[in-house]
């Protein structure tokens, strides 16, 4: 049990910081222009993409610096002459913008790449175990992964809260016209934010392509989950967003990894029903059956007991 | 211009009405016919024009293919979509069209695996006249279909439509919801898994056999079935673990690779297919695990060359018609005009062009395309595919008998690989079509006409 217990831990920890990626950028573009953006997971399927076309000329290391930037691009050109048109309209015009720019790189995707699964593989340097544990791998990518997520987390803080950059950029996302009377060009803010927002989801989608395999429908497994742990953060908080992001990585890893379920439940109270019970399906659910749905569930929790979420500070 | 085209209508319609008596004529005086070298020009001519003037009047036989062609699964419906265009091209269009000149459309319903988007889709297909709708990713929506064709057949006697399920293969569509008008046209779950453990059990080294699969009711079929036959056949083989996840939801497998490490499993079991079957074999390959993975759907589109050399020798498919090395030569010029037409694809479901060609030759045989008298036609119909092996749609229940083979994926012997990857599935063990036949359950409802 030990060894599931530490490589559960680690599982929970590499999903959670790969979601973090995701899930700062989107949160940060909400506190800013008080839009979810439902292209965000595109934007992650995107870098996979860009990351294993360049990586079939230049190789791995190049795709992960280019891959990035390029949806970084798209991501600012995507925010100047899209979303700032639409803002004029208003919230809902600028949400339905987004989820029909979703569905529109899904189909862009298809239409360049194809339907299939995309032979995109790990660079042959990250080929080899890192260390093995009771007689389980834990591949050197995965470690390179939790680097990379550690190494965003940290740098992401470091320049919001440090740098004068990220003073601006809070600024502008409280007080966005006193920020524009001192002489700042807050639209090029935004512009700025949304690119590099996207960029980290491309980065993401470079990092987790190889091990989670690059299909177009990695955007539509992805997307819902991480406005679950934008919700669950608290729109808008990026230390809500790192919580929030570790703990559904690491409660679906333990819910996986156990053994128990409704019958064990029923033990405890001294109940036990025959195999041709109608509810059968639901007396014998185990907790590992409904790990993927457990966010959801959690998401349900937090709406009704915290609505702001767990550090939201908006709608006090 | 516009003086041209009422009198072509004319010369056409004026061929057409003449040859049934023409054609009397010829049958009832042989011997003076054969004597007037002039008269049988100037028929043959009328003929052919006739028959031509018939072929640019028919209609297209039009057949519904209802598959993801859009959203997480759309890989296997757009592959499939296009294996049957081209069979379709290729076995008839080509060489004439069936039934006298009528040219086969394939109309595609894009159901994106979904049971509600197919309800929306079957709508579609009604009010576009369909009458044949092919069907074969995800038992669910293969239930759905069931019903609602069902349904839709007993409100509207004359408009029938017939449903041809290439590949879902709950058994239950064979048994307790089994229907004159479905025609399953692959082994079910439980054929196979009566195969695939048969196979398991020669195996001595294996002991501890984990069992892992998609949350729906094929996965389930799967689970259960393994593991009752597994118990029957080798009963020192333990089932070390019964696992199931929800479909299309899983980021990433390693934690579920954890609890198989952790049983110390030496052989997997799963019905996983699309993205959760690359994403599971490749977090059991990444982890070190050195089993063999037995499958149903682990291969072409995109999944061989992912898994690449990891997955040489490792993963095993249960399925029909060989995929190396093949038996005749016809198949292999069908497989090589394939590629030749789509060089990114392969021929990964050619049961595809077996479920098409008995359906065509059930609609010569019966000289229309009247969904009840195909399904009739159908029915204990024998039929010898591209591979020269009879196969056998059964009567009773509408289940086609076929020999099935287990597969392993590797680069050695191999003609037709796979995803051009240089891999490819090679059998290494065959079980003749008398051996897969399983009773069943299956008491049809015959709609009376």
């Amino acid at each position: 049990m030990p060894e599931v217990l530490i490589f559960a831990t680690l599982n929970g920890l590499v999903t959670g910081l790969l979601l973090f990626m995701l899930a700062s950028g989107l949160t940060v573009i909400f506190s800013m222009m008080g839009v979810l953006n439902f292209a965000h997971a595109s934007f992650y399927m995107l870098g996979a993409y860009f990351a294993y076309s360049v990586s079939l000329y230049f190789g791995y290391w190049t795709g992960l610096i280019v891959a990035p930037l390029i949806v970084g691009v798209i991501g600012a050109l995507v925010e100047r002459y899209g979303l700032r048109r639409v803002h004029q309209h208003g919230h809902v015009a600028e949400l339905v913008f987004t989820f029909g720019l979703a569905f529109l790189i899904e189909e862009a995707v298809q239409f360049f790449w194809g339907a299939d699964t995309k032979n995109y593989q790990t660079p042959d340097l990250l080929d080899f175990p890192l260390f093995t544990l009771f007689g389980q791998e834990f591949s050197a990518y995965r470690g390179f992964m939790l680097a990379i997520s550690i190494g965003i987390f940290i740098g992401l803080y470091q320049v919001l809260t440090r740098s004068r950059v990220g003073l601006i950029i809070q600024a502008a996302i409280s007080h966005p016209h006193m920020v524009a009377n001192l002489g700042h060009n807050v639209p090029l803010i935004f512009t700025a934010v949304f690119g590099v927002g996207t960029a980290l989801a491309g980065l993401a989608g470079v990092i987790a392509g190889p091990v989670l395999t690059t299909f177009p429908g990695m955007a539509l497994v992805l997307g819902s989950i991480v406005f679950v742990i934008v919700v669950i953060g608290g729109l808008g908080s990026l230390p809500g967003a790192f919580l929030a992001s570790l703990l559904i990585g690491l409660l679906q890893s333990y819910a996986i990894a156990t053994n128990v379920g409704m019958q064990d439940l029923l033990a405890l109270f001294g109940l036990e029903f025959p195999r041709s019970h109608p509810l059968d399906d639901l007396w014998t659910l185990n907790l590992s059956q409904i790990a993927p749905i457990l966010p959801f569930l959690l998401l349900v929790l937090v709406l009704i007991f915290r609505p702001t979420g767990l550090m939201g500070k908006r709608e006090q | 211009m516009q003086a041209n085209y009422p009198q072509g209508n004319v010369e056409l319609s004026t061929a057409s009405a003449a040859m049934p008596g023409e054609i009397k004529v010829l049958l009832k005086f042989p011997a003076r016919f054969l004597t007037r070298p002039l008269s049988v020009l100037v028929i043959s001519l009328a003929a052919f024009a006739a028959v031509q003037a018939r072929a640019q009047e028919s209609e297209p036989v039009r057949i519904g293919f209802m598959d993801p062609l859009s959203g997480p699964f759309a890989s296997i419906g757009t592959s499939g979509l296009l294996q049957i265009q081209f069979a379709a091209d290729y076995l008839f269009n080509s060489r004439g069209g069936i039934l006298d000149g009528r040219m086969i459309e394939i109309v595609p319903l894009d159901n994106q695996q979904s049971p509600t988007e197919s309800q929306i889709q079957f709508r579609r297909a009604v009010s576009e006249g369909l009458r044949y709708i092919f069907q074969g990713n995800s038992s669910a929506v293969a239930n759905a279909l069931n019903t609602a064709v069902l349904r839709h057949n007993r409100r509207n006697p004359g408009q029938e439509i017939l449903q041809i399920n290439y590949s879902a293969v709950d058994p239950i569509l064979t048994e307790e919801n089994c229907s004159f008008w479905h025609f399953r046209f692959d082994a079910h779950a439980v054929m196979k898994l009566n195969v695939l453990t048969d196979f398991i059990a020669l195996n001595e080294e294996i002991k501890r056999v984990y069992v892992i699969g998609q949350d729906y009711s094929f996965g389930h079929v799967v689970a259960e079935t393994s593991e009752r036959m597994l118990n029957e056949k080798r009963p020192d083989i333990e089932i070390v673990g019964n696992e199931f996840h929800p479909i299309g939801q899983v980021k990433d497998f390693t934690p579920y690779v954890t609890k198989i490490v952790a049983s110390g499993a030496d052989a997997v079991i799963t019905g996983n297919f699309g993205a959760d079957m690359v994403s599971l074999a490749r977090s059991i390959i990444d982890s070190g695990l050195d089993i063999p993975i037995y499958t149903f759907y682990a291969a072409y589109d995109g999944i061989t060359a992912t898994l690449g050399a990891d997955g040489k020798n490792r993963i095993r498919l249960v399925h029909n018609d060989s995929g190396n090395p093949i038996p005749t030569e016809e198949r292999k010029q069908f497989y090589r005009d394939f590629k030749a037409a789509h060089p990114d694809r392969d021929v990964t479901q050619p049961r595809l062009m077996n479920a098409l060609s008995m359906l065509v030759q059930a609609m010569e045989e019966t000289g229309g395309t009247d969904p009840y008298e195909v399904a009739l036609a159908l029915e204990d119909m024998r039929f010898t595919t591209l591979s020269g092996e009879e196969i056998w749609m059964r009567g009773s229940d509408h289940q086609i008998i076929q020999a099935l083979h287990i597969s392993v994926m590797t680069d050695e012997n191999i003609e037709f690989d796979a995803d051009n990857s240089g891999f490819g599935l090679y059998t290494e063990h065959f079980v003749p079509a008398e051996q897969t036949v399983m009773e069943t359950s299956c008491e049809m409802r015959r709609p009376r006409r």
